[in-house]
């Protein structure tokens, strides 16, 4: 039967897992979650599993493509742009 | 990312644009246009409502330019003024409900073994490091991106794909910092959820390359 990775350590350090991996945390509570690394193979798994979660999403990108910009748009942004130069 | 060039480029675009380059006029357009209309399309899910904040936001971003004051900064000054477009068009229509995810049911489940405790987990580890996304898993991540409650996704594409720092994220959205670091971190543990339960699925039959 499954139940939630319930121990107290973990589920404090759940919480932090993004910040550590984007090394925003600071070095002793850094410290404190390679400690828990060392003897927690659960965690490392997880650890790992968000890590390229990351990784995929910033390697994503959209594959669509807005419609070619019409003339009459152009030329309205083109004007706001003179504009701003003081043309 | 998204990106079709780095945030250098772009801030030498910026400054080309401040000095009234022609040429600098129209990569900024196409660049910014692609990049403002592909946040929005994830964020709404309609081309229509994406490619008018791409338009308006790069008609501000024109109108404002002078306010510019420093070009190495100008994807997140974009990314600003796109947000408040979108707001101003999310006004005409209706609101999404305010979706909250709870930690909790983002929590890896366990269970007990002959060898101890075993947390449940897809097999993440042949998953490619890099090189281009293979089609399948690139539309399961875009779906899994688009079910995000936006409070969430609208802080993973500036964090995660269009690597914004969080501060900028923060002062884009008008969030504090903390805001943003948990809604992000929430965010990607939803992601996570969804890209496990994929990888688990016996078609995919683990990840093959």
């Amino acid at each position: 039967m499954s139940e939630q990775h319930e121990s107290a350590d973990c589920q404090e350090l759940f919480a932090l897992l993004s910040e550590y991996l984007d090394l925003e945390l600071p070095e002793e509570a850094c410290a404190k979650m390679q400690a828990h690394f060392a003897n927690c193979p659960p965690c490392v798994q997880f650890v790992e599993s968000l890590r390229k979660t990351i990784q995929l999403v910033g390697r994503y990108h959209p594959g669509v493509v807005p419609q070619p910009l019409k003339d009459q748009s152009k030329e309205r942004l083109r004007q706001a742009w003179e504009r701003a130069q003081g043309f | 990312m998204t990106g079709l060039i780095d945030k250098r480029k772009e801030a030498e675009l910026a400054r080309s644009l401040l000095k009234g380059d022609e040429a600098a006029f129209e990569q900024f357009v196409a660049h910014f246009r692609q990049k403002i209309f592909q946040y929005m399309w994830l964020m709404c899910g309609q081309r229509e409502d994406a490619e008018e904040v791409a338009q308006e936001t790069l008609f501000k971003v024109f109108t404002k330019l002078r306010q510019l004051e420093n070009p190495e900064n100008v994807r997140a000054w974009v990314f600003r003024i796109a947000r408040n477009e979108c707001l101003m068009l999310r006004r005409k229509s209706v609101f999404a409900p305010l979706q909250e995810l709870s930690l909790d049911e983002l929590l890896p489940t366990s269970k007990q073994t002959g060898e101890g405790r075993k947390i449940e987990i897809a097999d993440w580890s042949a998953l490619p490091e890099d090189g281009v996304l293979r089609s399948e898993l690139r539309e399961e991540i875009e779906r899994a991106i688009q079910a995000l409650p936006e409070i969430y996704k609208s802080v993973v594409l500036l964090r995660d794909v269009e690597e914004l720092s969080t501060e900028e994220t923060a002062r884009i959205l008008d969030l504090s910092i903390d805001v943003v670091k948990a809604r992000l971190h929430r965010g990607r543990l939803a992601l996570r959820q969804t890209l496990d339960a994929y990888l688990k699925r016996p078609e995919t039959g683990g990840y093959q390359q």
